[in-house]
């Protein structure tokens, strides 16, 4: 009896030990080395491998296909009857990151003062541990862009992985894009009571101000090239920091998305970014709510759109109830590289489902697959590194229990950069809680 | 001019106003979801004159009554919405933190194409309700969307009366911190709520007492009393305590859930419903007790700080522990899919998947107090019925006809680009004035109509958002 007594002490605390075990580091993802096995491997660049195996390696995918022999050592799980995908990627949130509560001010480090200041940078404020990141990849989506907001110019975008704990650890590209809005040439909406011919000047005065920031930006290059080109003999010139942020865009190692949504703007700004191509800038387009009223323009113009959000309404009451849901597949269709965006920021998890309505309403399931994974990689130059499952790319991918993009579908687990994340965020943890909040105590 | 003289037309045959159009039509051999008889295949609906008159496999055709093929396809009730804005002319009367005397059936725009746009996510009735910045706001009207009928044709005809309270951040910002008046706290939305109360019941008691010695007097018992005047908010408010008005409460966080039930049964109100409701999910055993409903969003969250602490989880919660609960939209592009909307919750939580069309279909028409006449298919109820090209919580299934009352208003194959301009999708117009097939009064609907959009913006330009 006293034997078994201490048997059970022994037992408890055991358990205990182990209970405080996992107290102490809750939500550690593990690292190593992992085979899942079984499953089908939507590839994305190479097809669907049916019941294949994925290996990582650290931060890497080692292995892919249906012949892979498991090395020793490697953490087996087996994923027979599920399917894999890379990692879907939302090219363009409304800041995930960067806004906590969108209507509390001193959370929201979104917007900075001013019109022109390409020298601030998302990812200096990027907060890895806001609530809404566990919220968005336990959904399957493992990168986002996250991009500042306010002003003609409001800075520079970041692509990060969700998983980290600081910028530095989780930004792909600290600098992954300048973001650049345009003006409106259709007036402000139903309060906006100016004339047509006071909009249409105060349109031209807008893309003039633009003009002259870029030909002040061109022309300080040009000097700063001259003077770090041949120093000898002349005087420094001063740095100026928005001037000389705009460098790396005007030698073309940083793209400009640029936000424009009405037919009309669009065409005008296929004009003026093609004179500005010429001159060695990158453009993506972003927004772009009424680019199938002009998908052929777009098409020739070269450009890769980043759409979205889908689920939003038709920029106007006569347009046809479905024209946002069409748009990204009109867009697909006429030859245009898409990407799709939710363009939310707490609930960018509803990523899949955006790329769902727009594979419905006619852009097909392997194109919309295409416009949250390869798509968005190769736009922000990082094709090599995101957006498939290949050997030798970085290890961000899914298990999910059936098609991604349904609703009734489970995402059981996620990979961001090798490391297999905690499936936890606070809305499990509150389910957890509250399911069964039990009523037998007093206080319960 | 010629839009002029439409309006004029339009005005001149609403104010001799129309009985409802009803149809009849035989949707045959659908998979149809009965909601509260379950799955049906190879089934007909039978809908004559507007109403669910059988329910059954090979039906005969009563002699000119439209025939649908359904087979492949499946058959719902149509989806009711229990917090929308869309269709309103006027969301707020944010004038001060009681104006109970105001109603949404003077608010109606039917030219709002937000409505064809709900018809085509099959869509069928809707909860117009006042905004939030009141502590007790406006009454709201139900709504059928039959698209095309001027005000009085769009109402759900027998429906409860219901109103919209609202507590927390938006009624203690915009009346507290924005005109300095009280609520500021939710200690004071209680007390609001209270007083307004007590004046109600005093004004009931003083205008029967004045009342009744009225009548002495004209009988020549007694001096002449002097006069109570009528009061149409307090009349209004004494209402709902005599429970003649169903209240929906703008409500999120845990504590004023609480608060407010306290207030209700010291006052004897039952049978109300949480709107919004992000952490009902942390007192369902209390909502449960006193039976009250939540109206909620499938994972709306974060974007104040009063819906920090939510989980997309709620509904899951909320049904678990048999709380009747719904998914709401209270915005114009989500009512388009309320359907995929109530699939998260089987993501969110396992519910079942006839839970989660519960939640669009007869738990919002008990909320509303008409669950008796739609949200489920069954003999006898009206013939509001949508046709899906797959099972509707499928995010690859597309809504593809819609009926209300029997009559169809929306249809898919027969949509080209220009259908939401047609007045109905019948072409009978003769309840209208319109020219045939076109609306010539299209509306775009408001850009702050959502309970979403921060309560600072109409300070600014003068306009009253909601939420």
């Amino acid at each position: 009896m006293k034997a078994f007594k201490q048997l059970t002490l022994t037992l408890m605390a055991i358990c205990l030990t182990a209970g405080a075990a996992i107290a102490q580091i809750p939500e550690k993802p593990e690292f190593g080395q992992f085979a899942i096995t079984g499953a089908d491997i939507y590839t994305v660049t190479d097809g669907v491998i049916e019941g294949g195996t994925v290996l990582i390696d650290g931060k890497t995918i080692t292995a892919v296909g249906q012949n892979v022999t498991v090395p020793a050592g490697y953490q087996r799980i087996d994923a027979a009857g599920k399917r894999i995908y890379p990692g879907f990627i939302d090219a363009g949130t409304g800041g995930l990151g960067l806004i906590e509560v969108s209507a509390v001010p001193v959370t929201v480090d979104a917007n900075e003062i001013g019109e022109f200041k390409p020298h601030v940078m998302a990812f200096t404020a990027i907060n890895p541990h806001s609530a809404a990141i566990p919220v968005t990849r336990t959904n399957g989506i493992t990168t986002v862009i996250s991009p500042p907001g306010g002003g003609t110019i409001p800075g520079m975008a970041t692509l990060i992985d969700l998983y980290g704990n600081s910028p530095d650890s989780m930004a792909v590209l600290q600098r992954a894009a300048l973001v650049h809005d345009w003006p409106s040439s259709t007036g402000g909406g139903w309060w906006d009571n100016r004339s047509e011919q006071q909009i249409r000047e105060q349109y031209e005065e807008n893309v003039q101000d633009i003009q002259d920031y870029w030909d002040r930006a061109f022309a300080y290059n040009e000097m700063m090239n001259a003077w770090e080109q041949s120093p000898a003999g002349k005087e420094q010139p001063d740095k100026v920091p928005d001037l000389e942020a705009m460098r790396p865009v005007i030698n073309g190692e940083i793209p400009v998305a640029i936000a424009v949504n009405d037919s009309r703007d669009i065409l005008e700004v296929i004009e003026w970014t093609t004179a500005m191509e010429e001159r060695g800038i990158r453009f993506i387009l972003a927004g772009v709510d009424e680019g199938w009223l002009v998908a052929d323009e777009i098409a020739e113009s070269g450009l890769p759109a980043v759409v979205g959000p889908v689920l939003s309404t038709p920029s106007h009451g006569w347009f046809n109830y479905q024209t946002a849901y069409q748009n990204a597949g009109k867009l697909a269709e006429a030859g245009v590289k898409v990407a799709i965006t939710a363009g939310d920021v707490e609930n960018t998890r509803n990523l899949p489902f955006n790329a769902g309505y727009a594979a419905t309403y006619g852009m097909g399931i392997e194109e919309a697959l295409k416009a949250v994974t390869i798509n968005p990689a190769e736009i922000f130059g990082v094709g090599d590194r995101l957006g498939s499952i290949e050997e030798g790319k970085q290890a961000n991918l899914f298990i999910v229990n059936g098609d991604p993009f349904e609703p009734l579908s489970q995402v059981e687990q996620v990979w961001i950069e090798g490391f297999k994340i905690p499936m936890t965020d606070r809305h499990m943890k509150l389910y957890e809680q509250f399911l069964d909040r039990g009523v037998a105590g007093e206080r319960n | 001019m010629k839009k002029l003289m439409l309006t004029l037309l339009l005005a001149c045959l609403t104010a001799v106003g129309f009985g409802q159009p009803t149809g009849s039509v035989h949707i045959k051999g659908g998979t149809v979801l009965t909601i509260t008889d379950g799955v049906m295949e190879n089934t007909d609906v039978l809908i004559e004159d507007g109403i669910i008159t059988q329910i059954g496999q090979n039906l005969s055709t009563p002699s000119g009554v439209a025939v649908v093929d359904a087979t492949g396809k499946y058959v719902m009730p149509g989806i009711l919405d229990a917090h929308s804005h869309i269709a309103g002319v006027d969301i707020n009367d944010a004038s001060s933190p009681v104006t109970a005397q105001v109603k949404m059936g003077d608010s109606i725009d039917p030219n709002d194409v937000s409505i064809y746009r709900a018809l085509a996510g099959g869509v069928t009735s809707i909860h117009l309700l006042h905004g939030s910045a009141n502590v007790i706001g406006g009454e709201s009207e139900t709504l059928k969307l039959r698209y095309g009928q001027d005000q009085e044709g769009l109402k759900f005809q027998d429906a409860p009366r219901t109103i919209k309270f609202a507590l927390g951040e938006n009624p203690t910002r915009v009346h507290g911190q924005g005109r300095g008046i009280m609520p500021r706290t939710r200690m004071g939305v209680e007390q609001i709520i209270r007083m307004k109360f007590d004046e109600a019941l005093d004004h009931e008691r003083n205008r029967e007492e004045y009342l009744a010695a009225r009548e002495a007097y004209e009988n020549g018992n007694g001096p002449a009393p002097k006069p109570v005047p009528r009061n149409v908010q307090l009349e209004t408010v004494a209402d709902i305590l005599n429970g003649e008005i169903l209240v929906h409460i703008h409500s999120y966080r845990a504590d004023e859930i609480l608060m407010i039930m306290r207030v209700f049964n010291d006052y004897g109100v039952e049978n109300y419903t949480f709107t919004h409701g992000n952490e009902a999910f942390k007192v369902a055993t209390e909502l449960r007790k006193n039976g009250a409903h939540a109206s909620v969003f499938a994972d709306w969250w974060a974007y104040k700080f009063e819906v920090y602490y939510s989980t997309a989880y709620n509904a899951s919660i909320l049904n678990a522990n048999d709380v009747n609960v719904s998914i709401n939209s209270d915005s114009g592009e989500l009512i388009r899919h309320l359907n995929h909307e109530a699939a998260k919750t089987v993501r969110y939580g396992s519910t079942s998947e006839n839970d989660a069309l519960r939640m669009i279909t007869i738990n919002p028409a008990h909320q509303l107090g008409v669950d008796d006449k739609v949200g489920s298919l069954e003999e006898g109820k009206h013939g509001d019925v949508s046709i899906w090209s797959g099972h509707p919580l499928s995010i690859y299934s597309i809504n593809e006809k819609t009926f209300v009352d029997g009559v169809k208003y929306f249809d898919r194959e027969e949509d080209p680009d220009d259908m939401r301009i047609e007045i109905s999708p019948t072409t009978e117009n003769e309840h209208t004035g319109f020219e045939p097939g076109r609306n010539a009064l299209i509306s775009g609907g408001r850009h702050f109509d959502s309970c979403m959009r921060d309560t600072e913006v109409f300070y600014l330009f003068g306009e009253s958002s909601s939420k």
